[in-house]
């Protein structure tokens, strides 16, 4: 029961922190909590139908299938981060000032839902998918054993909820005057992160070259799967054996959002 | 192997050219299917648990799931990590690799789904 609540912990803790930087993110945008549940249940209904099909995806692009869809939902996830940084440094002081913000703002608003929605959607889908195959593999051995260690699939999802859940109230404590600063630099980590996941999956694939791998190793240091490894990972892409090009992807996003973010706020400024 | 034997004697000199080419397409094929390792996954253990591969070379590694339920392929060591559905399989890069060994495991089965990939 104890090593299944790990796993599907070690799954939902990824989604639920990006849920719970972005709803703390999106704080001011009125009637943000309608998408966010949109984007949960599309992301699950999304996760059963991967599942469902995982042998599908794995043999399509000659068995590089299942790279290919992460990379896809990781590009687009950083594309939608970096949209939402960038719109943020410009509107984002406008809406905190006044919550009753003009029509514009509004409309602006709703485009900012969306992308909310997708963000939160795919992190439930790729993570999500995942927990889904392991529970039914755990349903599916039929056994004494089964129903005790579904119960730590629920502990699981539960404690994964939970840090989600204190990351967002934790940022929510923030003073207003850092706050922007605080998750405009989360969701910055959070993209870059995802960036040199997708590279790592094309380079999986043979889709891209490694450049040398790996670059450094800190697995002694600080394993991936120790608990501070894990929230590394997850909140800045930490990866204890990365390669050339996961440093690329990193160094490329980061710096490419950084240099939008700081441009939509001086040009806002004027 | 697209090799013609009908021989007249005239052309006996050409075919042996064409068939020496072949047995050496035949060479770099071995060379190629060289780079290929097969695992597999049965009653959540990987047969074999350990794997021999060159080392400063990369390769393709084939894992199939004789199981009815999906694994996950993990492996820190490796960088890797692939989910393979019940009675599939899926192909996956590796290396190239200094000398060494590389742990990798079922994550879904990690008690019993163990095994190594020795780099010489």
């Amino acid at each position: 029961m104890f090593a299944t609540a790990v796993i599907v912990f070690r799954e939902v803790l990824e989604a639920a922190l990006i849920i719970g930087i972005l709803a703390a993110a999106t704080r001011s945008v009125p009637g943000r909590n309608r998408w966010l549940l949109g984007g949960l249940v599309a992301g699950l209904t999304g996760a059963s139908l991967v599942a469902a099909s995982t042998d599908v995806i794995s043999s399509m692009a000659s068995g590089v299938g299942q790279e290919l869809l992460n990379a896809v939902i990781l590009g687009i996830a950083v594309l939608m981060l970096a949209w939402h940084n960038i719109w943020m440094s410009s509107h984002g002081k406008a809406l905190a000032i006044s919550a009753k913000s003009v029509g514009s703002a509004i409309r602006e608003g709703r485009q900012e839902h969306s992308v909310l929605l997708v963000v939160v959607g795919l992190a439930v889908l790729r993570e999500g998918s995942e927990t889904v195959l392991f529970l039914y593999g755990i349903s599916a051995t039929d056994g004494a054993g089964a129903s005790s260690m579904l119960l730590g699939g629920v502990i699981g999802i539960l404690a994964g909820v939970a840090v989600g859940y204190a990351m967002y109230a934790g940022l929510l404590r923030v003073p207003m005057r850092w706050f922007f600063a605080a998750t405009g630099v989360l969701v910055l980590l959070l993209a870059a992160g995802m960036a040199s996941q997708a590279a790592h999956y094309l380079i999986q694939a043979d889709l891209l070259p490694s450049l040398a791998a790996p670059i450094w190793d800190t697995s002694a240091m600080l394993p991936e799967n120790s608990i501070p490894g894990m929230l590394l990972h997850s909140l800045a892409g930490y990866d204890p054996r990365p390669a050339g090009m996961q440093l690329i992807f990193y160094a490329l996003t980061l710096a490419t959002i950084a240099l939008g973010m700081k441009w939509a706020n001086s040009s806002h400024a004027k | 192997m697209n090799v013609n034997l009908r021989l007249s004697p005239r052309y006996r000199r050409t075919a042996g050219t064409a068939l020496a080419t072949a047995a050496m397409l035949c060479v770099t094929a071995a060379i190629a299917a060289d780079g290929e390792y097969a695992l597999a996954i049965q009653d959540h253990r990987f047969q074999p648990a350990e794997l021999v591969i060159p080392a400063d070379k990369k390769i393709k590694l084939s894992v199939e799931n004789r199981d009815a339920t999906p694994e996950e392929f993990e492996s820190h060591d490796l960088n890797r990590e692939k989910i393979i559905a019940g009675k599939s399989t899926i192909t996956i890069y590796v290396g190239p690799l200094t000398p060494g060994r590389y742990r990798f495991y079922g994550e879904y089965n990690e008690k019993t789904a163990q095994g190594v990939i020795v780099a010489q």
